[in-house]
């Protein structure tokens, strides 16, 4: 034996020598098959013309993920599947008859802007699909806000339908919430607003489809049910208690709140996002409760009939404060937070 | 506490895959044959590194002192065989790399024990301080990994009382199986040591605390137990780290400390079922630790098993005991979370030597930025952030890292077992503490030469 041991070629690496089986793409593609019901939900009420949407959205969110990473010379991932998560979900948010270049423009803002201006998957401080249906309501408020019509498949969807002189079916009219108030508009019956027969985006209408979706997730260990229960539970209460300042038959119907609109879709897909929210269970119970505060407020008393995209924008922005005062506790006492010796 | 109510338990931690335990899990003790030459490291436990006591030429028996403590918190080591020292020689140190002096000894005709040695106590008359110096004339130390030496855990200081001693069966390292073999086969001696240092330290409350994993080993230590009423025997839940202090602790009596703490803050004191089975034999027996039990496994060996071996054996002889094979690409002195990967098979056991794993095909990862799942910080069996230590530590902010209590870590890998972007976050958390150390003895020597020059103005 050698008095100086030869190497033979060792692997040699810190501890530990074994690892879990939870990776990203694991992660990705998991919320990935979650969010095909309530795609396929979408299908069926608004048409096929959804789907192109869908691929628009998800094509153009990998192109700009593929361009951004060569450019900035960092490996290229679009196999871990979150590119096209933030492409699914700004599909979700925008309208079934969404002129083509305005999926383009989104998720291109969605990629480049939010997330790898900040330094791509982990560093994003918005959701980048959120933030991206804020920045297209600014830039295209007629297409995103009103003004919405589905020609080819106006049959299973409640909306109006536009017939011609001779009584002809031209098409039909949907609009982008219930919770949107305008004369001869009528609320929406429960059942339907489960099953998702209601207008709206193209993946937030099934409540249904969306629970099992989120349900799913929680399952999995991926998505922890504080925030969606904390989101939920706070529209549910809030939306009981406050007085209204918009007159509208919903007004305080906590039902009608929670299923209208986008908030299924918010809470279990949106504001679960792993990167944009906090790290700690307290953090998250926060972040879910915050989320359905502000919703209810933008509901109540803002110019705007819808709130989730803008709450859960403006709780990521706080994220970071909240990871700040939900540290852990060390064992023994004390907290890990800033400065503190515990 | 426990997830179905019985089983004690911790908060935090990680299962992983408790199949690679049946390896070696029924593979009774085997004597490995003795060493042709041992290389006895003087650096065995944490703490001051030993003094060598014999010279180039020395004919050594069996046990004889061949280095001695060097302070409070250090342990004598002994002649693993009898024969000739060869030499004094510098070696790699298989867990910190650094080159230690290293007495050589060539194997002789017999391995009868040095004189004074290997002669029956009556264990009744000793007083707690014949126990202690018994304990530290074998060079006893902690042989769960960290060989903190033994008699110091036996000398509470001043102030501190210990009214809880705690054995250690946990065993929650996957693939290491050594302390369920002693529980297995040497369950009496392994109690006689715990009531051996339950007297030292004037305890009437002991604990066995083994993984419900092990329920062969919790039904041989109960029967040996009997119906002793200062001795639990206590079922775990399994979970890593559950055989780590604080977590044992937590989970037997329920009492909390700080990671950067010592378990005399909560008044106990914990050993390992095979450190209990080492004292025993040296305040039974008057037999130093020169033995040391050893798993060998992982699907890079043929024939893995639990064999017993002298401290100083060559890693390279007992590899090829265990039928090494040729593809085998990692050896890791431990088990697969907290174990030390080696560079090479041309190092020697020591003390703390409790398992060597070898891996095929061992697998490596690939990193990405935090995508702040969570899972650390619910990992964490400390409540650390690992995910901002992680992210900290690779931007060199050691202040932020600091501030996060970066010092309180005790490098388990609960953390980045579960890391959903694969980051190294101990390999991070541990660069910087070394980073940290030096930074500290460089502004330490800056300042010493300071006051140096001071001086040397003060007196012109």
């Amino acid at each position: 034996m050698a008095e100086t041991p030869e190497r033979v070629g060792l692997i040699v690496s810190s501890s530990p020598h074994i690892r879990g089986p939870e990776d990203i793409p694991r992660v990705m593609w998991t919320v990935i098959a979650a969010l095909v019901p309530a795609g396929l939900v979408g299908v069926h009420f608004f048409g096929y013309y959804v789907l192109t949407v869908i691929f628009l959205c998800v094509g153009s969110a990998v192109a700009t993920e593929a361009a951004c990473q060569r450019l900035r010379g960092r490996p290229v991932t679009v196999n871990d599947g979150s590119a096209i998560i933030t492409g699914i979900l700004l599909a979700y948010i925008l309208p079934p008859s969404v002129a083509w270049y305005i999926p383009v423009v989104g998720a291109v803002f969605a990629i480049a802007i939010v997330k790898h201006v900040f330094g791509g998957l982990g560093n994003n401080i918005w959701n980048p699909a959120l933030a991206a249906r804020a920045f297209l309501q600014i830039a295209y408020p007629t297409p995103i806000n009103s003004d919405w019509r589905i020609l080819e498949h106006p049959g299973a969807l409640q909306n109006i339908v536009l017939t011609d002189d001779k009584g002809q079916l031209v098409g039909a009219i949907t609009r982008a919430t219930p919770l949107f108030k305008e004369t001869g508009w009528e609320t929406y019956d429960y059942m339907s607003m489960l099953t998702g027969n209601t207008p709206g985006c193209i993946g937030e209408t099934s409540a249904i489809a969306l629970v099992l979706g989120g349900l799913f997730l929680i399952y999995k260990g991926y998505v922890d049910w504080r925030v969606p229960l904390g989101f939920i539970g706070t529209v549910f209460v809030l939306t009981q208690v406050l007085p209204s300042s918009v007159e509208t038959p919903w007004a305080n119907d906590p039902f009608y709140h929670v299923l209208a609109g986008g908030l299924m879709l918010g809470a279990f897909f949106m504001a679960t996002d792993m990167v944009t929210t906090p790290l700690t269970k307290k953090g998250l119970a926060i972040f879910g409760i915050g989320c359905g505060l502000l919703t209810v407020l933008i509901r109540f008393y803002a110019a705007y009939p819808e709130g989730v995209c803008y709450s859960i924008l403006l709780m990521n922005t706080v994220t970071p404060l909240i990871d700040r005062y939900t540290q852990p506790r060390l064992l023994g006492g004390g907290k890990t937070a800033p400065g503190g010796k515990g | 506490m426990g997830v179905d109510g019985t089983l004690k338990s911790f908060s935090g931690g990680i299962h992983p895959p408790s199949d690679w335990k049946s390896l070696a899990k029924d593979k009774e003790i085997t004597e490995a044959p003795l060493p042709e030459t041992a290389y006895v490291l003087t650096a065995q436990n944490i703490g001051a590194p030993s003094k060598p006591v014999v010279a180039k030429g020395d004919k050594v028996k069996k046990g004889q002192r061949v280095a001695e403590a060097s302070a409070f918190i250090s342990a004598h080591i002994h002649a693993p065989i009898s024969g000739e020292v060869k030499g004094i020689n510098f070696r790699p140190h298989p867990v910190t790399g650094a080159r230690t002096p290293t007495i050589v000894i060539k194997r002789g005709d017999d391995d009868d024990w040095a004189p004074g040695l290997n002669e029956e106590t009556n264990v009744d008359a000793l007083s707690p301080e014949d126990i202690r110096n018994l304990v530290k004339e074998a060079g006893i130390v902690g042989l769960g990994g960290a060989a903190f030496p033994s008699h110091v855990k036996l000398t509470p200081p001043p102030g501190k009382t210990v009214d809880t001693i705690i054995l250690n069966g946990a065993e929650c390292e996957p693939y290491l199986t050594r302390d369920y073999r002693q529980m297995m086969e040497r369950p009496r001696q392994v109690v006689e040591g715990l009531r051996i240092i339950m007297k030292c330290l004037g305890v009437t409350s002991g604990y066995v605390g083994i993984e419900a994993n092990k329920i062969d080993a919790y039904d041989r230590v109960k029967s040996v137990v009997g119906d002793d009423p200062n001795i639990k025997v206590e079922l775990l839940e399994v979970k890593y780290p559950q055989g780590a202090e604080h977590q044992l602790i937590k989970a037997i009596t329920g009492r909390e400390f700080k990671p950067s703490q010592l378990p005399l803050e909560a008044g106990c004191v914990v050993h390992n079922t095979s450190t209990a089975y080492a004292i025993y034999e040296a305040v039974k027996w008057k037999r130093p630790l020169i033995e040391q039990l050893v798993t060998i496994t992982g699907d890079g060996v043929e024939n893995p098993g639990n064999f017993l071996t002298r401290i100083g054996t060559p890693v390279e002889t007992l590899l090829s005991l265990a039928g090494m094979k040729p593809d085998a690409n990692k050896v890791i002195f431990g088990g697969p979370m907290m174990g030390i990967a080696q560079q090479s098979i041309g190092g020697t056991t020591i003390k703390g030597t409790g398992g060597i794993l070898v891996m095929r095909e061992a697998p490596s990862w690939e990193s990405h930025a935090c995508i702040r799942c969570g899972k650390c910080v619910e990992a964490c069996p400390y409540g650390l952030n690992p995910s901002y230590l992680s992210i900290f530590c690779e931007a060199e902010n050691f202040q932020g890292a600091m501030e996060y209590n970066l010092m309180e870590c005790k490098e388990c890998g609960c953390c980045t077992y579960v890391c959903t972007s694969k980051r190294p976050i101990v390999h991070l958390i541990k660069m910087a503490k070394f980073d940290l150390g030096r930074q500290r003895a460089r502004e330490q020597a800056k300042q010493r030469a300071k006051e140096a020059e001071k001086q040397v103005v003060a007196s012109k």
